[in-house]
């Protein structure tokens, strides 16, 4: 029997009850409307005051002066990847794959290399990451056992007029730090680098 | 015949069997590191132990033997509590170096620990230190932190190498496997020990750091070496081929067979996938050592062979064919050459160098993967069987033109001789894959894949006869040598060739009674499961 096998599929209406004023529709847009008008007004006023140096700050809208002006990030934010150092100043990174293996976007090549030091035994011979594909979803960050590859260098406007632009080696990788240990010079450096 | 019950499942076993060995046939695996069906018993590690009724206490599996009316159980609370805190034991010093360790992705220690382990590390001292990145020999590097003293290498190089190299010294958590001093690990079967360490102790220098484990696809395959026709696993690269520099094939494993190599290869033939994908292969046609297309190339080949044959006739061609190919290209060389061209000069013996002998293990003097079939195939119609005498008649002149299948002359004959005995010849061709003396001496060079690129089956020395899958694609310009007959035979317009060796291998077995059992699987059967080195 046909029956058996289908499946019966709720079908959700919505809670709201409207009220008779708001089902006529015209009044709700006219609503609308004024709410909009009202910001633009008042934004308008304002800004023009600031304008003419008679207010400093306003305590509406803000406009942000971006690229010049930055909006503070979270700290937690997933940004730029970087390779951090040991303390001797030697890539953390020993090669093992493991942000290459879990990369759902399959944007990292690692080739790895043998080190003598045998408490150390492997290093990355080449980290590329292409920025490009990336996701930004930070399993890479998770899975690495040796908390060497981390995304907290704060940078996220990353653009270059190639594909292979993107595409950052083990060098750049390892110069980037984080967002919290950059000096003012560091940021102006940074601010260069990519608005170059 | 002992009855016994192993987890409520009753099984009745041959006399001397162990535990471990019924439970396997039940499909029932007991954890275990130092036991292997190869070697004798240690019973050092004690990670198999079981609880066996009216047994005092537990036993391990590996030693125990059957016997009737014996109830065994492997999954009681007490033999998974005594096995979780065997393997602490086990990792109490180990160093956890996974992200740096080849073996992890294959690890015992990995498999076991996520299967039976997943305890809490309650150790609060420091880690015992021993040696790191020891070279053992040349094949094999040792880490002695992760070795977890089961000894299976030491036994198998006392017992199956008989060479002695291994040892475990010092006492307590001091106790270390080392070589003996001054002694390496060199032995012809050395790799073998890198696929029984069942943790990241021993691994292989050639594979260090390649690629990681989890990245390689595997497949059956049959080690061309010698005339052993030991069966092996391929692993290879699918992807990501910035790994294992950029080559496909990453390494060759033995696979259990009980009736030709056991558990083992050497390390001659292990080590030969590496030539596999070298800079010596032909990838592209050529003439006179300039690359042309493939239709360029054979239709000069035809034309200077139809109008070799108008002139001097077809007895002064000889054919001179390597006896690593396989059955269906033996055979379809001989309907082709043999048969159907009447060529009676059909050479393929080369006697082996002094420095190749028989072993009393694996390694067979005869270095070809064939030889069986090609005496089989070949000798019905041929009148010059060694190599030598063709040789020998190109010097006096009586050959005139040489079609060469994948011999490389040079080790045996020497490069000047075989560039000098080539100098007089009317025209050649060389059908095979990689570059060497012989085919820089030939005129046409048409190149062939190497058996992990083609399908097929050898015979070895025993005359058993074994199939092997293509592996990977063809390399570069190359083409299977059926591909190459085929399209030698439409230009020369002889009878069509088939180019498939399953149904080239039903031809073969309605000609030649011995390979008349059937060995390709059925289209639709699924290939049978690669088994891993346990
Ligand atoms: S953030 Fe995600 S997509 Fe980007 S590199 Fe890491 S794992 Fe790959
Ligand atoms: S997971 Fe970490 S240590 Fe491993 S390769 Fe990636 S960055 Fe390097
Ligand atoms: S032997 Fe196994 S557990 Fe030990 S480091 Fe290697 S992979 Fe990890
Ligand atoms: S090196 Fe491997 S095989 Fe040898 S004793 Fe140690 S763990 Fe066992
Ligand atoms: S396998 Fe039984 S004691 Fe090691």
């Amino acid at each position: 029997m046909a029956t058996q096998n289908t499946i019966r599929v709720s079908v959700r209406r919505r809670a709201a009850t409207l009220s008779f004023w708001e089902q006529v529709y015209l009044f709700e847009v006219i609503r609308g409307l004024w709410i909009t008008t009202h910001h633009f007004v008042l934004n308008l006023y304002y800004h023009i005051l600031k304008l003419f140096g008679i207010r400093k700050t306003h305590p509406l809208t803000p406009t942000i002066q971006y690229p010049e002006e930055c909006r503070p990030l979270a700290l937690r934010l997933r940004t730029l990847h970087r390779l951090a150092r040991r303390d001797d100043g030697r890539p953390r990174c020993v090669a093992c794959m493991m942000c290459e293996t879990v990369c759902p976007a399959l944007c990292i090549q690692i080739v790895a290399a043998a080190v003598d030091d045998p408490n150390i035994e492997k290093r990355p011979k080449s980290f590329d990451i292409d920025i490009g594909k990336c996701v930004f979803c930070g399993f890479c960050v998770e899975a690495c056992p040796e908390d060497a590859i981390r995304m907290d260098t704060g940078i996220l406007d990353i653009a270059s007029y190639s594909r292979g632009g993107m595409v950052l080696d083990i060098d750049r990788l390892l110069s980037l730090n984080a967002a919290t240990e950059r000096t003012d010079k560091e940021v102006d450096q940074l601010q260069k680098w990519l608005l170059q | 015949m002992p009855t016994l019950t192993i987890d409520n499942q009753e099984i009745k076993v041959p006399a001397g069997t162990r535990v471990i060995e019924a439970a396997k046939l039940l499909g029932i695996e007991i954890p275990h590191y130092c036991y292997h069906p190869a070697l004798s018993i240690a019973g050092s590690c004690r990670m198999c132990l079981v609880e066996i009724e009216k047994f005092p206490k537990l036993a391990i599996a590996c030693h125990t033997v059957a016997t009737d009316g014996m109830i065994v159980h492997t999954n009681s609370d007490k033999a998974e509590h005594a096995r979780t805190s065997m393997l602490e034991f086990l990792l109490a010093n180990h160093p956890l170096d996974c992200p740096v360790c080849d073996q992890a992705g294959e690890c015992k220690l990995q498999q076991y620990y996520m299967t039976v382990g997943r305890h809490n590390s309650a150790l609060l001292d420091n880690k015992i230190k021993k040696t790191k990145a020891r070279v053992l020999g040349p094949h094999v590097i040792l880490d002695s932190e992760r070795c977890i003293l089961c000894s299976r290498c030491v036994r198998f190089t006392a017992e199956i190498s008989k060479s002695h190299e291994l040892g475990i010294f010092n006492r307590g958590d001091h106790s270390e496997l080392l070589n003996y001093p001054g002694k390496a690990l060199d032995n012809p079967y050395s790799g073998n020990v890198v696929d029984i360490c069942p943790v990241g102790a021993l691994t292989d220098r050639d594979f260090r750091f390649k690629v990681r484990v989890w990245y390689l696809d595997s497949k059956p395959s049959i080690c061309h070496g010698c005339a052993r026709g030991c069966n092996i696993r391929v692993d290879y690269l699918r992807r990501r081929f910035h790994h294992n520099d950029g080559k496909r094939i990453a390494r060759f494993k033995p696979r259990h067979n009980p009736d030709v190599n056991g558990h083992w290869i050497c390390d001659a033939g292990r080590y030969s996938y590496k030539q596999l994908e070298n800079e010596d292969r032909l990838l592209t046609p050529q003439v006179d050592g300039t690359p042309g297309g493939w239709d360029s190339v054979l239709a000069g080949a035809a034309k200077a062979f139809a109008g070799h044959v108008s002139e001097f006739g077809v007895n002064s061609i000889a054919l001179i064919t390597s006896a690593s190919l396989s059955n269906e290209e033996m055979f379809t060389a001989q309907e082709l050459f043999g048969n159907g061209l009447k060529m009676e000069k059909i050479a393929w013996r080369i006697p082996p160098g002094p420095e190749n002998k028989d072993d009393d293990l694996l390694i067979r003097a005869d270095k070809n993967a064939n030889s069986f079939a090609a005496e089989k195939i070949f000798t019905s119609t041929s009148r010059a069987k060694d190599v030598e005498e063709v040789l020998a008649k190109t010097e006096a002149g009586k050959i005139k033109a040489w079609i060469v299948l994948d011999a490389d002359l040079g080790p045996a004959f020497g490069d000047e001789r075989i560039a000098k005995a080539a100098e007089s010849l009317r025209f050649s061709w060389y059908l095979g894959s990689y570059r060497n003396a012989t085919s820089q001496a030939c005129r046409f060079v048409l190149p062939s894949t190497v058996f992990t690129e083609k399908e097929g089956t050898v015979t070895n020395f025993a005359g058993r006869v074994q199939h092997f899958p293509a592996v990977v694609s063809p390399l570069g310009g190359a083409l299977p040598l059926l591909e190459i007959f085929a399209k030698l035979a439409g230009r020369l317009e002889l009878p069509t060739v088939e180019t498939n060796p399953a149904r080239v291998y039903q031809s073969l077995g309605q000609s030649f009674e011995h390979f008349a059992q059937p060995i390709y699987a059925a289209p639709t059967a699924k290939a049978a499961p690669t088994s891993k080195v346990s």
